[in-house]
């Protein structure tokens, strides 16, 4: 069997801010304890809301936060002893906002070809071929390459943030809310250019995104985030048909239904205010907004334990069916 | 002052033009010698055919002053400003991108630049150095870095969580080459205001130090020092300070004229570039 | 029909930096009956926001009223003088917006920026004002209200301070309420609620709501009926269950089919979503004829020379297109 493409093992990533003056320091557990693998060829998607820490863990598998327990493994080997430019060929990264992800001072030219020199792609003609092929597969002109970001539209920005995370070839890119920055109408257009392309290039995803229904039409696994801790896995179907934590079907519940049909899924909706990362609530997260939570979520912490091969959920009545 | 087009780049860089070619062909177009034609005959004599701008106490010809005291400004402004902008660009830049111990030592040592009175710190500098140009230069270039490095870093923290920069970090880019080509292009703008502006400031500070006999000493013309001298006659003998007077505001306007347009220039999102 | 707002014709101008006029919005009419819910759909520069700002007299240079008539309960507004608008803002018609944090005073506890609704609208003295202001928040379910009162915007979360937001607006029991993207900031967990609080006030004060979005499906479940705009014009206009069922305009076909629903990939798989090629016009570069035809399937020549007049529809529904469904 061989190794997954990512694994990551009880990964907890820490803050501490404040200080004397501002009361007290404290911790900010972005992160905390977080295990999941993504296999070759897989798209796992990543839901949750603000402050669920999936921004942090993104940041962290790309190297760019250090953990401060557990370990992140890419392909085997762990990425604190791969070097930074060997990290870069494997894991890369597409942006939520194509306004502020591109440097406005650089031609897309540059901006595609400066990484491939970096990592030492020496002859000039190769990186020009090789930037003209990328925009063609992102659906731009290659005659465009020497103009400057803002004088494309928010789509294409996107398309060419797209272009630079795989100008490596990398086999894992991190798609942090690809769509929620752009026009409805041509959101589409983007989400079948990543499907496309991950199947032209056999790449990997973890797609995050707080839109379930673009999570659902790509993910083929899915791991739901509340308050840094993993509460529900498992596969795309499963979670959105069966899904066993209550906080997973508060997110289902409530997307708005424009045909007012039943689903399968009784509704339930959370109740209250997302707690703050920084003084999270005891025990299980999410009972403070629970509609099933008893005497035990408020001291013990639920274990993300098996309900069915390959899903797993974190709530003590992970047995419940509605 | 906001001026349409390149109207601010071709006004100020022709003041600054003027004001460069005076001082380089100063040996060219001036009149007399600026510091050995003195005749007490001819002090103070208003301005006319035989003296543009006029003389002063001693007798020698303002305009011939004018042109050579270009040179003295212009370098001090200048050459003190560019060692001034390296000096706070490099620590603001390092600064706000590494943060931690070396962003506070540097913080710290902003503070204590912006706590002590810059003449005060220049007068010192200058003490040790002794009078002259060169001097003058190190001095005022060594005490006025702190405003360039506080903006430089603030622009950077505010960057640094751009996508892009993110971006380059994760394709691999070293730190320095992000600091160079991806943070400090976008920053640039704001930092060719300040200077410009700098460098009036600093021609204005030579005047200061030249009048405290620390800058450049008489007879030897300078700008501000000419403008010093005439302090107490400027009711009586006018010329003595409207013309370097003028001759500092049009050439300090000159260099904020032409640092709005280079930095209209500079950004390619603005509407003054050709595309 | 007694409609509580009528707007009719409407045209809105915007002045470019070059001196030039360009139509923003035109020809938009809609009415809103008493405690009604209609909502506005359409995607960033369709005109929807400014369409709304108008019926609140907050239109500001560059932007102009080029035309048309808004008549709110049998009085035309349009051209009120301020005072007559300030009298109606807060009083009769009220709006909240998508950032909460910019259109809350910072620097002011939020009790005293609800309690200034009633001593302005009300004449009431402010130590009343404040405990009505108390009772406001607590009818926006914002917990331990007597406490809140005194905190200022920062110290609140998103979804409070959009509740916050509502209770500013909904304090004098105005008749017309405009939500523009009230929810689109904050997150998804949240959006329900706010949203179901806004439709149970308003329900039991009687106000009527116009709400603004992106978001067809947000639109179409909290509101009777919906209007689609694409640049600067509505495009089509349905009951909300028809709207989705059967969208009759290719643009609103476009919307309702390119987005994923949860669901449909157990139905059908993972099938291609259906793009709408190109992109939104720019106000500058509005496309002549019918607005949408560069990016419409369907589009012929005359499509491209000339723009659509409103084809009625069951039900009130109107539909603007040579070749609608």
């Amino acid at each position: 069997m061989p190794d997954p493409l990512l694994k990551l093992d009880d990964l907890a990533v820490h803050f501490t801010v404040g200080g004397a003056l501002s009361g007290g320091v404290r911790t900010l557990k972005a992160v905390d304890g977080v295990s999941l693998e993504v296999k070759q060829g897989e798209c796992l998607g990543l839901v949750g809301e603000s402050g669920c820490g999936k921004s942090t863990l993104a940041l962290s598998i790309m190297g760019l936060v250090p953990p401060t327990r557990g370990a992140i493994a890419l392909d085997g080997q762990d990425v604190a002893r791969r070097d930074r430019l060997q990290t870069a060929r494997t894991v890369q990264m597409v942006f939520q906002d194509p306004y502020a992800s591109l440097n406005p001072r650089q031609t897309v030219r540059r901006t595609l070809a400066d990484p491939l020199r970096i990592h030492g792609v020496g002859d000039k003609h190769e990186v020009a071929a090789r930037v003209a092929d990328m925009m063609e597969k992102v659906g731009l002109r290659p005659e465009h390459a020497d103009r400057y970001p803002h004088e494309f539209s928010g789509g294409q920005r996107q398309r060419i943030g797209i272009a630079r995370a795989l100008i490596l070839r990398p086999k894992l890119v991190i798609c942090d809310e690809p769509v929620s920055a752009l026009d409805v109408s041509i959101r589409a257009q983007i989400i079948n250019l990543l499907l496309d392309l991950k199947e032209q290039m056999g790449l990997s995803y973890i797609m995050i995104s707080h839109d379930l229904g673009v999570v659902e039409h790509v993910s083929d696994r899915v791991a739901v985030m509340y308050l840094g801790r993993i509460v529900e896995q498992g596969g795309w179907q499963e979670i959105f048909e069966d899904p066993r934590h209550p906080y997973t079907r508060a997110l289902i519940a409530a997307i708005p239904d424009p045909f007012r049909r039943n689903t399968a899924v009784t509704r339930q909706k959370a109740r209250g205010e997302i707690a703050s990362a920084l003084n999270p609530p005891s025990g299980c997260h999410f009972h403070p907004r629970c509609p099933l939570k008893a005497e035990r979520c408020a001291s013990e912490v639920p274990a993300l334990e098996a309900v069915a091969a390959g899903h797993r959920a974190a709530c003590h009545f992970r047995e419940r069916t509605n | 002052m906001k001026l349409k087009g390149g109207t601010s780049l071709w006004i100020g860089g022709g003041l600054v033009f003027i004001a460069i070619a005076a001082a380089l062909a100063a040996p060219l177009i001036a009149l007399t010698d600026p510091v050995l034609d003195a005749n007490l005959m001819n002090a103070e004599i208003p301005p006319g055919w035989d003296f543009p701008f006029g003389t002063d106490a001693q007798g020698r010809d303002i305009y011939s002053r004018i042109v050579y005291g270009a040179r003295v400004s212009l370098t001090v402004g200048i050459a003190s400003q560019i060692l001034n902008s390296l000096i706070g660009v490099t620590l603001g830049l390092t600064a706000g991108y590494w943060g931690g111990w070396w962003d506070d030592l540097v913080s710290g040592l902003t503070n204590l630049m912006l706590a002590i009175p810059s003449l005060v710190f220049a007068l010192a500098i200058m003490a040790i150095l002794g009078p002259g140009l060169v001097s003058l230069v190190i001095a005022l270039g060594l005490t006025s870095w702190s405003y360039s490095c506080r903006i430089t870093r603030a622009q950077v923290l505010s960057l640094k969580s751009q996508g892009y920069v993110q971006a380059a970090q994760v394709l691999g880019y070293g730190d320095l080459r992000i600091m160079f080509t991806q943070v400090l292009p976008n920053i640039l703008g704001p930092l060719i205001v300040i200077a410009t502006l700098g460098m009036g400031g600093a021609i204005l500070a030579e005047a200061a130090l030249s009048f405290l006999g620390l800058g450049i000493r008489p007879p030897f013309p300078s700008w501000g020092s000419m403008l010093s001298e005439a302090r107490d006659q400027i009711r009586t003998v006018p010329w003595l300070s409207v013309f370097p007077g003028l001759a500092i505001f049009l050439t300090v306007l000159g260099l904020n004229l032409l640092g709005d347009g280079l930095r209209d220039i500079l950004d390619p999102q603005s509407t003054s570039r050709r595309a | 029909m007694n409609a509580l707002l009528r707007v009719e014709d409407l045209r809105l101008a915007l002045t470019d930096s070059d001196g030039r006029r360009h139509d923003a919005v035109e020809n938009v009419s809609f009415e809103i009956a008493r405690g009604d819910a209609f909502g506005l759909v359409g995607e960033s520069g369709c005109g929807k926001s400014i369409t709304a700002l108008s019926i609140m007299g907050l239109l500001r240079r560059p932007l102009s009223l080029a035309g048309g008539r808004i008549v709110l309960d049998g009085e035309e507004i349009q051209d009120a003088p301020a005072a007559r608008w300030r009298e109606l803002r807060g009083g009769k018609i009220a709006m909240i917006f998508q950032e909460p944090m910019t259109a809350l005073n910072p620097l002011s506890p939020v009790g005293r920026q609800i309690a200034e609704m009633f001593v302005l609208h009300q004449g009431a003295s402010w130590n009343e004002a404040m405990d009505r202001a108390e009772e406001a928040l607590r009818q926006v379910r914002v917990p331990s209200p007597e406490r809140r009162i005194r905190d200022y915007p920062h110290q609140l979360s998103g979804g409070m301070r959009q509740r916050v937001m509502i209770a500013i607006a909904l304090a004098c029991s105005p008749e017309l309420l405009i939500a523009d993207e009230p929810t689109t900031a904050l997150d998804v967990t949240v959006q329900a609620e706010i949203v179901d609080l806004m439709a149970e006030l308003c329900a039991a004060k009687g106000t009527a709501i116009l709400m603004i979005s992106h978001d067809l499906g947000l639109v179409a479940n909290m509101c009777r009926r919906v209007a689609v705009m694409y640049a600067g014009r509505i495009v089509e206009a349905q009951p909300s269950d028809a709207i989705f069922a059967t969208p009759r305009h290719p643009y609103t076909q476009g919307l309702v089919n390119s987005l994923p629903r949860l669901g449909e990939r157990a139905q059908r798989g993972q099938q291609r979503l259906r793009e709408i090629a190109g992109v939104v016009p720019s106000i500058q570069a509005y496309p002549a004829g019918c607005r949408f035809n560069p990016r419409c399937a369907s589009a012929t020549e005359i499509c491209r020379l000339e723009a659509p007049e409103a084809t009625p529809l069951p039900a009130d529904g109107i539909v603007r297109c040579f070749h609608h469904a």
